[in-house]
């Protein structure tokens, strides 16, 4: 936590933006004398600038209290969060603050994540007034530019979340995450509770924005097609362990452990021959 | 899945004052509280006599022009004695009012945004406030204190903290969960500012609703102590009225009868602005539901001839919800749909493409209001288009069963796995306990639960959502339908579990030869088990076809559409980054 | 189970507790000089102290509160600083009156509640509106200004019930019965609509479940999901607001045996407290600290069973 910040800023393209080692996070037990339950037993990833990390990973496994952590939003027992060699695992508030500008957040829900009772408008402005000191008029025209970044119309900003779809309010989040040019997004399952087409759109969505702009997603799903399509490198968790990395076509071509094979070979394919063909090889896997 | 958000939401919404004035309810309690406040705090000039001024020769006598509701025994004027009386009354329920609503709200509001010591240390004091009997406590610090009206008024404020505690405290814990608290956390915003701009909006309606409740109560417990004679002697209150007025009730009952009425008054009064604002906060109470009262579908029995064989037959049906305005808005759209003994039809479309309507609509368990409004729904000969309850109960649980997409939502959280397995083979197959027992032992075996006596005992939030599924299924083929209705049955589901519960459902249909109609919006479900696809979207069903055909050739661009956005792991995957200095490593590619 | 009852027990024992050491402190830190008010401004100052020391109050608080606890444990709770009489004596008299209205009062709290919740849960629309309306009636009027009605309208002019007074229930079993109707009443009206409205939107509730539409599909009937599923589920949050009720009766009763004049805890407390009869005012608190939890623990332990889940916390 000493070490200074200034430093960091002519980050090398190679350099690693984002690290976490041997992570443990437990979550104190319920009642008196209830054992900490552990959800993450030592995980180690890099996120570099401009990469997306794709975490998969089945409920419970852990995924999603790992985007907590880096956020400050769980208890970390030990391991340490480094963002550009600072290390932020318990940075205490004013810190946490000032790191809202380098790294955001879009949650899956796009229902509870959007306040429903502020307009589109008051949600986006928030960050830029209260963190950034922006003045209102600079405010409207950054909120127009982030309305047209994730291709809403700037009328938008009078209504209110339950005017929009789905898809759209996931739009929003993006906005309000791209507000404070953050250079890292923890997208903790941003497509899933979309539908099939809406959920195409965003992911082309994501990464149209990280070419033109260069920030760096760790990208949380349950579903390991979506993320190998968006990933340049893939991490398969299992019960609070990181079991397996490599990049999307070595994690599905060749997978090396043997939960991952299983996962990969229980996600059906959507047609009905060459589904059946997967199905024989899942129960080959089970015998053998 | 559920009912398609049927009300029409309105867009943005006037402020609370506007809509406040707008209920009837509300305006008319708060004109009379504001008129009560307004003579009361105008007393020493509008008043004709000071409190208790008068001539004991002018003593009990009736309503006069100089003595407008009579005088009391001692011949003060009980119209002015009404109105000083109101200013201790009031300043004592607003003494109440702003001791419990500071305590509470604080201590509401730290303790479910902050948690932690705090929290602990909040409930357990409230939980002690809870068990004490207020009245008790009340004539105990009398005992202690002295007959001082502000010092009971602060006690009953003390003891009224919890109300707004409770309230407070259950709205922030409810808020603190939302993902958009953490979103606003990470947007770098203090936590008072989250507090003001977050947390407190949110629990505004259910103060304003308690301070309400509060206040009527103040009121009331404050006439209460001072009736049965536990006021300060010296203080002309209403409840001081109501004593002398109880001493002399038979013989001058109107001493008795002012007061009273200005105590009700004021508490109803109180009473009828907390359900109007409620009514405000909370938005409109829900458009009532009238007796049914409906046009009966006419089953289309013409077309008879083509449906021959099927197990299940749907024509032209149409579902409908009936809006506050009158009007009906379809959500399914003249559906025909047939499904033949040993069959599973896969049934696709997105989300409020009215799938699950369609389900629900064949099961008879559409939610209220929605109903039937057209077509036909048969089922082996039986007509269910907007059926009695009578006409299903030979079918429902005997040979239509149910697979819901929630297993945890979906089983009674206050019975056993064992007791809501063997209710329907008891009440439906007239099973004894002992053969209900070992036939739901068979079918936990049969659903892969590797430890069936155990789980039986279990209570639904002691298994897994996986284990809970396969308790769903179980009970769904327990009877051995001839129809099986499974609405999105793997969705909640690891893929891991779904593949397994796929393959459970694949082999009980090859077993019993049952008809599936399988809800879903997974095309790889719909590939791993369907024989034929129905693709549904705003109503409609646009395109229905073997499943090898319908993902080999589509015809309607919509499934084309459908198709062309499915992510699998078949296409080729995001290339590594390469970056300037750090090129791909080569040995990644294989 | 057996650990839920077990931390249910021991959480009411420490409120116990709590509730007797603070009133205790409270009360004889706050009394002013007893000896004094008792003997009179003409009595001397050797009198007093004499009076004092006699009495015990010369001791520090911490002592006195020893002493009353050693004797509390046995079964003495004191003598009335005024009349001299055993505090335990005199409540164990006019208990029974209080308990009568306070049982009474909930039993008829509960059924008329399970009744008009469920209806008006179920059927909605016109049912609603009347409990709705008995509602705003029953948190309006204050608790005296019902009784006063009852008392005149079915006491005085129809003279059906004794408008004053309380027969044993040992000496009449139906005198008892009129003699506590009209109070029960009375009581019931103010407090029954919080358990009627917490049970009717509980089965509102309950009703939408995804269960619940789960069990149709089995074929049950409605009336079985109705009374066995869904009012079990319904049920558990009614029961915690009945549990509140009722404590709030044991202070509630003291109005209402006032109008009735009722010769239970009412009077009697009323008048220990407003001569500052130390000794009778503890022994009253202490009684209702224990029926408070006893009542908090039959409570828990209702709910416990209706709800499996509770169980846990």
């Amino acid at each position: 936590m000493t070490t200074t910040a200034t430093s960091a800023d002519a980050t090398a393209p190679g350099e690693v933006l984002l690290a976490v080692d041997g992570l443990r996070v437990a979550y104190p037990g319920r009642g008196l004398r209830r054992r900490p339950t552990e959800v993450l037993h030592g995980v180690d990833i890099a996120l570099r600038p401009g990469e997306t990390l794709g975490l998969v990973g089945e409920s419970g496994s852990g995924k999603s209290t790992l985007g907590r952590a880096i956020l400050g939003l769980a208890p970390v027992t030990a391991g340490t969060v480094a963002y550009r060699g600072r290390d932020i695992t318990h940075a205490p508030r004013a810190q946490r603050r000032e790191l809202a500008r380098e790294i955001q957040v879009v949650f899956q829900d796009p229902y509870g994540s959007l306040n429903p009772a502020h307009t589109i408008g008051r949600i986006l402005e928030e960050p830029l007034t209260a963190v950034r000191a922006m003045t209102s008029t600079a405010a409207q025209a950054r909120i127009a530019a982030l309305l047209d970044r994730v291709a809403l119309p700037a009328g938008a900003v009078h209504r209110l979340p339950r005017e929009f779809s789905g898809g759209q309010r996931q739009r929003i989040a993006i906005a309000r995450a791209l507000a404070l040019d953050p250079r890292v997004i923890v997208c903790d399952e941003p497509v899933s509770a979309l539908d099939l087409s809406t959920q195409a759109t965003i992911l082309d969505l994501l990464t149209e924005i990280q070419e033109t702009t260069g920030v760096a997603y760790l990208f949380i799903s349950h579903d390991l097609a979506v993320v190998r399509r968006l990933a340049h490198r893939v991490a398969v968790m299992y019960r609070g362990d990181i079991v397996e990395t490599g990049t999307g076509d070595q994690i599905t071509a060749h997978p090396e452990h043997p939960y991952t094979r299983k996962l990969l070979m229980a996600s059906p394919v959507a047609h009905p021959a060459r589904q059946a063909e997967r199905r024989t090889a899942r129960a080959a896997l089970a015998e053998g | 899945m559920t009912a398609p958000s049927a009300a029409a939401e309105t867009a943005a919404r006037p402020g609370l004052g506007t809509r406040l004035l707008r209920n009837p309810l509300a305006a008319g309690s708060s004109l009379v509280l504001a008129l009560v406040a307004l003579a009361v705090v105008l007393a020493p000039w509008i008043a004709p006599f000071g409190p208790n001024e008068g001539d004991i020769a002018d003593a009990h006598q009736s309503a006069s022009g100089s003595h407008w509701l009579g005088t009391n025994a001692i011949g003060g004027d009980i119209y002015s004695n009404l109105l000083h009386a109101g200013r201790y009354s009031l300043t004592g329920a607003a003494l109440t009012l702003a001791v419990a609503s500071v305590l509470g709200i604080t201590a509401g509001l730290l303790a479910g945004y902050f948690r932690g010591w705090f929290e602990n240390a909040a409930t357990a004091v409230i939980g002690l406030l809870l068990a004490l009997p207020g009245m008790i406590v009340l004539l105990a610090a009398r005992a202690a204190f002295g007959p001082s009206l502000w010092t009971s008024m602060t006690i009953v404020g003390i003891l009224a903290a919890p109300a707004y505690f409770w309230v407070v405290h259950a709205s922030v814990s409810a808020v603190r969960r939302e993902p958009y608290i953490d979103a606003a956390r990470v947007s770098g915003l203090s936590d008072p500012r989250i507090i003001r701009r977050h947390v407190l909006a949110a629990v505004r309606g259910p103060i304003f609703i308690q301070t309400a409740a509060v206040a009527g109560a103040a009121i009331g417990v404050q006439a209460g102590l001072e009736f049965i004679g536990l006021g300060d002697p010296n203080m002309v209150t209403w409840g001081t009225m109501l004593n002398d007025g109880f001493k002399d009730l038979y013989a001058h009952p109107m001493l008795m009868i002012w007061p009273s009425l200005m105590v009700s008054t004021v508490c109803v009064a109180f009473t009828l602005l907390g359900i109007g604002l409620r009514d405000t906060t909370e938005g409109a109470a829900a458009p009532r539901t009238r007796r049914r009262k409906r046009p009966t579908p006419s089953p289309t029995a013409a077309r008879t001839a083509d449906r021959d064989g099927a197990l299940l037959s749907v024509r032209g049906l149409r579902i409908g919800y009936p809006q506050p305005d009158g009007t009906v808005t379809e959500v399914v759209r003249g559906v025909d749909l047939d499904i033949a003994r040993g069959q599973v039809h896969g049934l696709v479309g997105e989300s409020g493409s009215g799938k699950t309507q369609t389900a629900f609509a064949v099961l008879g368990v559409l939610p209220e209001p929605g109903h039937i409004t057209g077509g036909s729904v048969l089922f082996d000969g039986t007509e269910l288009a907007d059926a009695h309850e009578r006409t299903y109960a030979p079918l429902r649980g005997l040979r239509i069963a149910y697979v819901p997409q929630e297993p945890m939502s979906n089983l009674d959280p206050a019975f056993t796995i064992g007791y809501q397995l063997a209710e329907p083979l008891r009440r439906r197959m007239g099973m004894s306990r002992a053969q209900a027992r070992t036939r739901a032992l068979e079918l936990l075996d049969r659903v892969g639960i590797a430890d069936p006596e155990g789980t039986l005992r279990r209570y639904p939030h002691e298994i897994s959502g996986g284990m809970a599924q396969r308790v769903l299924i179980a009970a769904a083929v327990a009877c051995d339908p001839d129809l099986l209705i499974a609405d999105e049955p793997t969705t909640a589901l690891d893929v891991t579990v779904q593949a397994e519960v796929l393959d459970l459902l694949r082999d009980l249909r090859a077993e019993r030869g049952m008809g599936v109609l399988l809800v879903t919006h997974n095309l790889g479900v719909v590939a791993d088990l369907c024989d034929h696809v129905s693709v549904m979207r705003a109503g409609e069903i646009v395109e229905s076809a073997p499943a090898a055909r319908l993902f080999d050739a589509p015809q309607h661009a919509y499934t084309r559409e459908l198709l062309a956005a499915v992510v699998d792991d078949e296409g080729p995957a995001r290339p590594p980054l390469s970056t300037p200095n750090e090129p791909v490593p080569r040995e990644a590619a294989e | 189970m057996l650990s839920y009852r077990l931390r249910r027990t021991l959480s009411g024992l420490r409120q116990l507790a709590a509730a007797t050491v603070v009133s205790f402190l409270l009360l004889y830190a706050a009394s002013g000089d007893v000896a004094r008010n008792l003997m009179g401004e003409s009595a001397t100052r050797e009198q007093v102290d004499q009076k004092a020391a006699q009495l015990g109050v010369d001791q520090p608080v911490w002592t006195q509160f020893a002493d009353w606890l050693g004797g509390a444990f046995q079964g003495d709770l004191g003598r009335s600083w005024f009349t001299g009489q055993e505090v335990t004596e005199a409540i164990g008299i006019r208990f029974p009156v209080t308990l009568s209205l306070i049982v009474g009062t909930t039993v008829l709290t509960a059924l008329l509640s399970a009744v008009l919740g469920v209806w008006a849960g179920t059927r909605r629309g016109g049912a609603d509106r009347f409990v709705q309306v008995l509602s705003v009636l029953g948190v309006a009027l204050p608790g005296f200004v019902v009784a006063l009605v009852l008392v005149t309208q079915f006491a005085i002019r129809l003279e059906w019930f004794p408008a004053t007074g309380y027969t044993p229930v040992e000496v009449s079993f139906t005198g008892w019965l009129k003699s506590i109707t009209l109070p029960v009443v009375a009581l019931t009206f103010g407090g029954m609509v919080f358990v009627t409205q917490q049970l009717r939107g509980a089965v509102i509730d309950t009703l939408r479940q995804d269960w619940v539409r789960t069990l149709r599909t089995r074929g049950l009937s409605s009336r079985r999901i109705l009374f066995v599923h869904v009012l079990r589920s319904a049920a558990g949050p009614a029961v915690s607001v009945l549990g509140l009720h009722f404590i709030g009766l044991v202070g509630g009763a003291v109005i209402i045996e006032q109008v009735f004049t009722l010769p239970g805890l009412g009077q009697y407390t009323i008048g220990a407290t407003a001569s500052g009869d130390l000794p009778v005012v503890m022994g009253i608190v202490l009684l209702t600290a224990v029926v408070v939890f006893a009542a908090n623990l039959a409570t828990d332990l209702a709910v416990g069973w209706l709800n499996p889940k509770a169980r846990r916390s």
